[in-house]
Order: structure tokens, then C-alpha cells, then sequence
């Protein structure tokens, strides 16, 4: 009998630890130690629209400390003041655009300053030069960045969110990930360049690009690393998703039009269809 | 069905065309005055919606192919730049790509109208399998239109479907090097994806016409399932049945216009937005949601039979779940067509769409217990459905009685 006893518990001991093994042998990079605190974003939601302000600082942070290593390739500088963006004057991003360098074959200096018209200028000139300069690792380009980026989220929240519409799951990320830049866990070996992030549940090539106090913000919005991180999450959704805020509200329009409509149609088929029975 | 017609002009220009090319005439017959019957139901609309959905993409798409740049190192960008300067680009890439959903959505609810109704039976059995044809050419366009963004999921989702094809014998490698265009998945691949993508929807045009065809030679099926007997039972094509179906189509545009303008992203995955990179393999490739439930048919079978490598297995099972819709008219032998007379069908039907949904959701599962299991389940009865109880039940079940005709029928429905 104890014998038996002592084998159901081998049993049992084995499979647990097949189990849990299992789970633990899925991608260890991916693997999230802590959830995501989701954030209230202005953009969220059927109303949602991005905050200029927001988008302003975000801008400013995104200038000062992202854009060192990060491109953002298929931004022009002229949608820096173009309506549901940051909104800059365009004398603010013609003056902006000038202090850029663009690098160009046809002309005999072989550059010129950059115009409105001009996309962001990438940082380094080569992939080549980018992994020099990052300890092998390439700095993502911020085009699209937020979209390709999302949180994992346990049911019911994911099945609710194709009724709430929330896509906003890149900008939780970021958020996530530039305000867990922690002391690595007791036991874990972090190689000299990389740098522990709890979010990320590993390491990254990247150390905290953001600390307090290091960005001024006119007004008085704290300057946080928090308030950073929402601000510039904020930006890049903007640089992902330019037209969020006119796609919305031609939304509101289009789905206030297919309800009235909806209405009428339902009103002329029972009409027609009063004099057959079916 | 045809010959009702009511057609006499009167205008010399009519008459002189009409004695040509009798296409006013053949527009009345077909699309005004065509009998159907007056007890269909809201089910029956899917038709027209998929018809509107059609026309949604393949106009959709021509704009999409007017920016597009089908280069491996230019059609991510391209794709971002229809979005970010193109006018109204965001809405019509965003219509797109949820139309290929929304046409998957419509699909699948017009499949399962007609297995519980048995739309498939006698005399409809051509209409039926052109209707699998065109599920067949659904499933390859949509397939290749997702590939052309080049973007992660693109690439790993081209490279692993591709891959299926070497598992054939013989055949296998020649054929997998014939669809990408050389050894691995690269600008071939793409230059042939989107030819193919840009062709097929006029293929599937074209069959629709036929499925169009072949359904006007029976006339509809209706939901009691008894055939038209007179006149009484139906009601002019034009205005009543127009009516509804535009009726359906409005409602259908409220969910489509939701995911287009409010979470055009939700159905896709974030990864695609990640340019193309065949030196990084995502860590879970998922397909689109419109392929997972075959997706987890292909991985059931991760074990050796007899001869049959898994690999093969997996694939034979993965074709077999498609091609066995086409026998469906020969395997269920049940005279009663609607699924309401038929007690002993209706438990195991609902049981297939429970079984449809829970396999939609392990495909997107990794491929881990107790899923792994679940799936093979799953894929049994998919499987045990068409090829066991269809038969079977046709033969031990007692129907309920039929009414005598859709008058009939209606008629103790609005008496009760």
C-alpha cells in the first residue's frame, strides 16, 4: 500500500514537473513576469482622440531622448503640424526641418537641411553603423512601432475587447516597458551591455532611456519617468496611427447613418412585406 | 423556375435589342420576376451579402494595387504609405482587410445555413459543390492577399503554408519550388502571390455566376425544406426579396463599419506590422482567425501511421477536411432536407458547430497539452460527423412529418 502511495506520488511528481516544464520551455523571452498596468489613454475608446499637448510632449521627449537611436522613417516633418497630430505651427516645424541634415546624392555638396516635406532622417546612415554603435542590436525604427507591439491578456478581457475596441495595447506596452527598468532578480547573469527589464521578463540591449527631471515640459506636468513614458507612448501611437482621429469620427458618422438607415429599411420591408404572408 | 417570363416591349429600341441579345428579358426573368419562396428566412440573405462583400474587396482591392508596390524591399512601406498618404487610404486598406474577415464570417454562417437546411440535396448538388469551389478560392486569395504586406506573419505564414506541399510525394519539392519561385520564400514569392491575388477574385466572379446559375435552375431551397409546389408558395424576386436582402446588407455594414473605423487592427496580428525578416522566426505563428479551426486539423496529426510521416498525415487530413464537403450531398442520404424535421440530426449538427468554434480556438493555441489532445478530439469529430453519423442517421432516423406545402406551412405558423 505505501508502496503503491509512493508511486502515485512519483506519478504525480512527474507529471507536475512535465507540465510546468513545458510551460517554462515556451520562448523564455516572451514570457511576461508581470502583467501590464493598462493605462487610461485620451485616445481610447469610441471618443478617444489623441490629446495635442500630450502629443506635444511626447514629441519633445521622443526628440531628445528616443531619436538618438530610433528612426522614424515614414514620418514627414510636415505631419508634425498637420490636424489630429502634435499640431506644431508650420513655421515651428519649417525651423524644426532646417536643423536636420538630409543627405542627398544629386547635389554637389552631397547634403542640404531638411523641409517640411522631408521624412524623419534616419540616426545612423547604415544597419551596419546602427549595430556598431548599439552593442550589436539595431534600434527598431518607431514608424509603426506601437501597432507592432500588444499586450497578453486572459479571457474574458481579450474577447470584450472586439465590443470596446481596444487598441491600444502597443502604448500599454511601451508604457510598460520604459517604467520597468528594474535591478535584475537575485541569481539571474545580466551581460555587460545588456540590462534587466521586469516587464520584458529579460534583458534588453537598451538601459532606461528615460529619468526624472531629464526632459523640461513648460506648464507644470511632473517630469517623471511615468509621465515620460505615457507621453512619448502616446507620440508613437500617433506616429503608427496618424489618422485616429478622423477615422473615428468618419466612424461616428458612418455608424450613426447605418442605424438611422437600418431603421427606415426595417420600416419599408415590414410595409412591403405586410401583404404576404410568410 | 425560368419561362415566367413577363417581359413584352413595347419600345422599338427594346424589341430591336430584345430580338438580339435578350438581355433585358433574361434581367427580368432573373432578377425581378424570379419565384422564390416566401417563408426564407434571414439566414437566406448571406448569399447577398457575400455577393455585396465580393465587390467590396475586388473594388477595394483595385485601388489598393493602383499604390501598391509588389517588391520585397518596397511593399511594407508601400502598404504604409497607402495608409498614411493616399486619400482616404486608412479606410480603404482598413476595409480590406477586415472585408477579408467579414467575407469569412459571411461564408461560414452560408455554409452552415445550408448543411442544417440541406441546401446540398437532391436536385442542388452542383450548386452545392460550386459553392465549395468557391470556399476553395476564398481560402487561396485570402491566403496570398495576406502575404503582400511583407510583413512578419506574411512571410512566416507563406513560408509554413507553402511548406505543406512538400509533404506530397513525389511531386512535393518540385511543386513547393513552382509556387515560391525558387528555393525559399522571396520577391518571386510575392511577385506570383500577388498576380495570383489579383486573378482569383475574378475566378471566384466568375463561379459565383455559375453558383448564381445553378441555383436558378432548382429554384431556393427554403427553411421547411418542401419543395415550391404553386405560385402561391412564393413571392417575386423584386421588390420583396431585394428589399430584404439590401435590409441584411445594412445591418451586415454596422459590425463591418465597427471593425473598419474603430479596431481595424483587432483581427490581425501586431507582428505584421514588423517588416519581413527571414532570419527571425516569430515565436507562435498564428494564421488569420478564418483558417484556425483547419490550422488545427493540419496540427492534430503530430504522430507517424503506418507509412504516413506526420507531416503528410497532417496534410492529408487538412485537404480531406475541405475536399469532404464535396461528397456531403452523397453522404447524408436523408430524404428531409430541413434539419427541423429531423430529430436525431439536430443534436449532432449543433454539436459540429460547437466542435467548428472549439477548434477556431486551439488553433490559436500552442501546440502544447492539454490542447494538443483537445484537438485531436476535435478533428475526429469534424471528420466523424461527415463521414459516420451523417450516413447513419439518415438511415435510422424517423423524420417528423412534413407539411404539404410552404402555404401550409406558413399558415400553422401564424395560426399558433
Amino acid at each position: 500500500m505505501n508502496k503503491m502511495n509512493r508511486f502515485f506520488k512519483s506519478v504525480l511528481l512527474a507529471v507536475g514537473l512535465g507540465v510546468s516544464g513545458s510551460m517554462l520551455a515556451a520562448p523564455a523571452k516572451a514570457v511576461v513576469v508581470i502583467e501590464a498596468e493598462l493605462q487610461d489613454w485620451s485616445f481610447g475608446g469610441i471618443f478617444g482622440r489623441y490629446d495635442k499637448n500630450q502629443l506635444q510632449r511626447g514629441f519633445q521627449v521622443f526628440q531628445q531622448s528616443c531619436a538618438a537611436c530610433h528612426g522614424a522613417k515614414q514620418i514627414s516633418f510636415r505631419n508634425l503640424s498637420e490636424e489630429g497630430g502634435p499640431a506644431f505651427s508650420e513655421s515651428q516645424v519649417k525651423a524644426l526641418a532646417a536643423e536636420y541634415t538630409i543627405i542627398d546624392p544629386e547635389l554637389e555638396e552631397g547634403e542640404r537641411p531638411a523641409t517640411p516635406a522631408d521624412n524623419w532622417p534616419d540616426p545612423f546612415p547604415t544597419i551596419k553603423d546602427a549595430r556598431a554603435a548599439n552593442n550589436g542590436a539595431v534600434p527598431p525604427d518607431f514608424s509603426v512601432l506601437a501597432k507592432a507591439r500588444g499586450i497578453s491578456q486572459k479571457f474574458p478581457a481579450w474577447a470584450l475587447n472586439y465590443f470596446t475596441g481596444y487598441q491600444e495595447g502597443g502604448a500599454d506596452y511601451i508604457y510598460n516597458l520604459l517604467v520597468n527598468f528594474k535591478d535584475a532578480p537575485e541569481g539571474v547573469d545580466v551581460l555587460p551591455g545588456q540590462y534587466w527589464n521586469a516587464y520584458y521578463g529579460g534583458t534588453l540591449a537598451m538601459a532606461s532611456p528615460l529619468f526624472d527631471g531629464m526632459i523640461d515640459y513648460e506648464g507644470d506636468f511632473p517630469e517623471t519617468v511615468e509621465q515620460y513614458a505615457l507621453d512619448v507612448a502616446a507620440f508613437m501611437m500617433w506616429m503608427a496611427e496618424p489618422q485616429l482621429n478622423s477615422r473615428k469620427q468618419m466612424g461616428f458618422q458612418v455608424l450613426v447613418f447605418l442605424f438611422v438607415l437600418t431603421g427606415l429599411m426595417i420600416a419599408v420591408k415590414r410595409k412591403l412585406w405586410s401583404k404576404v404572408e410568410h | 423556375m425560368s419561362g415566367n417570363s413577363s417581359y413584352n416591349p413595347t419600345n422599338p429600341v427594346a424589341k430591336w435589342l430584345d430580338s438580339r441579345l435578350p438581355i433585358m428579358r433574361f434581367s427580368k426573368e432573373h432578377l425581378l420576376d424570379f419565384p422564390t419562396p416566401k417563408n426564407l428566412n434571414y439566414w437566406w440573405t448571406f448569399g447577398a451579402i457575400l455577393a455585396f462583400i465580393l465587390v467590396v474587396q475586388i473594388a477595394t482591392g483595385v485601388v489598393l494595387a493602383m499604390n501598391y508596390v509588389p517588391d520585397s524591399s518596397l511593399a511594407f512601406d508601400s502598404v504604409e504609405n497607402i495608409r498614411r498618404n493616399v486619400n482616404y487610404g486608412r479606410i480603404i486598406q482598413a476595409t480590406h482587410a477586415v472585408g477579408a474577415s467579414m467575407f469569412f464570417a459571411a461564408v461560414y454562417v452560408h455554409i452552415g445555413r445550408g448543411l442544417y437546411y440541406g441546401s446540398y440535396k437532391e436536385p442542388r448538388e452542383v450548386l452545392w459543390i460550386l459553392g465549395v469551389v468557391i470556399f476553395v478560392l476564398m481560402m487561396a486569395t485570402a491566403f496570398m492577399g495576406y502575404v503582400l504586406p511583407w510583413g512578419q506573419m506574411s512571410f512566416w505564414a507563406a513560408t509554413v503554408i507553402t511548406n505543406i506541399f512538400s509533404a506530397i510525394p513525389l511531386i512535393g519539392d518540385p511543386l513547393l519550388q513552382l509556387l515560391r519561385g525558387g528555393f525559399a520564400v522571396d520577391n518571386p514569392t510575392l511577385n506570383r502571390f500577388f498576380s495570383l491575388h489579383y486573378l482569383l477574385p475574378f475566378v471566384i466572379a466568375a463561379v459565383v455566376v455559375l453558383h448564381i446559375w445553378a441555383l436558378h435552375v432548382p429554384g431556393n431551397n427554403n427553411p421547411v425544406g418542401v419543395e415550391v409546389k404553386s405560385s402561391r408558395d412564393t413571392v417575386p424576386f423584386h421588390p420583396y426579396i431585394t428589399m430584404k436582402d439590401l435590409l441584411a446588407i445594412v445591418v451586415f455594414l454596422i459590425p463591418f463599419a465597427w471593425f473598419v473605423f474603430f479596431a481595424p487592427d483587432i483581427l490581425g496580428h501586431p507582428d505584421n506590422y514588423k517588416p519581413a525578416d527571414p532570419l527571425i522566426t516569430p515565436p507562435h505563428i498564428v494564421p488569420e482567425w478564418y483558417f484556425l479551426p483547419f490550422y488545427a486539423i493540419l496540427r492534430a496529426i503530430d504522430f507517424d501511421m503506418w507509412f504516413i510521416s506526420a507531416k503528410l498525415g497532417g496534410v492529408i487530413f487538412f485537404g480531406g477536411s475541405i475536399l469532404v464537403l464535396f461528397f456531403v450531398p452523397w453522404l447524408d442520404g436523408s430524404k428531409t432536407r430541413s434539419g427541423t424535421f429531423r430529430p436525431l440530426f439536430k443534436p449532432f449538427y449543433w454539436l459540429f458547430i460547437f466542435n467548428f468554434f472549439l477548434l477556431t480556438y486551439l488553433g490559436a493555441q500552442l501546440a502544447v497539452e492539454p490542447y494538443s489532445t483537445l484537438s485531436k478530439i476535435a478533428t475526429a469529430y469534424y471528420f466523424a460527423y461527415f463521414l459516420i453519423i451523417l450516413p447513419i442517421v439518415s438511415r435510422i432516423e424517423t423524420p417528423k412529418p412534413l407539411p404539404a406545402s410552404i402555404s401550409e406551412s406558413v399558415l400553422g405558423k401564424s395560426g399558433s
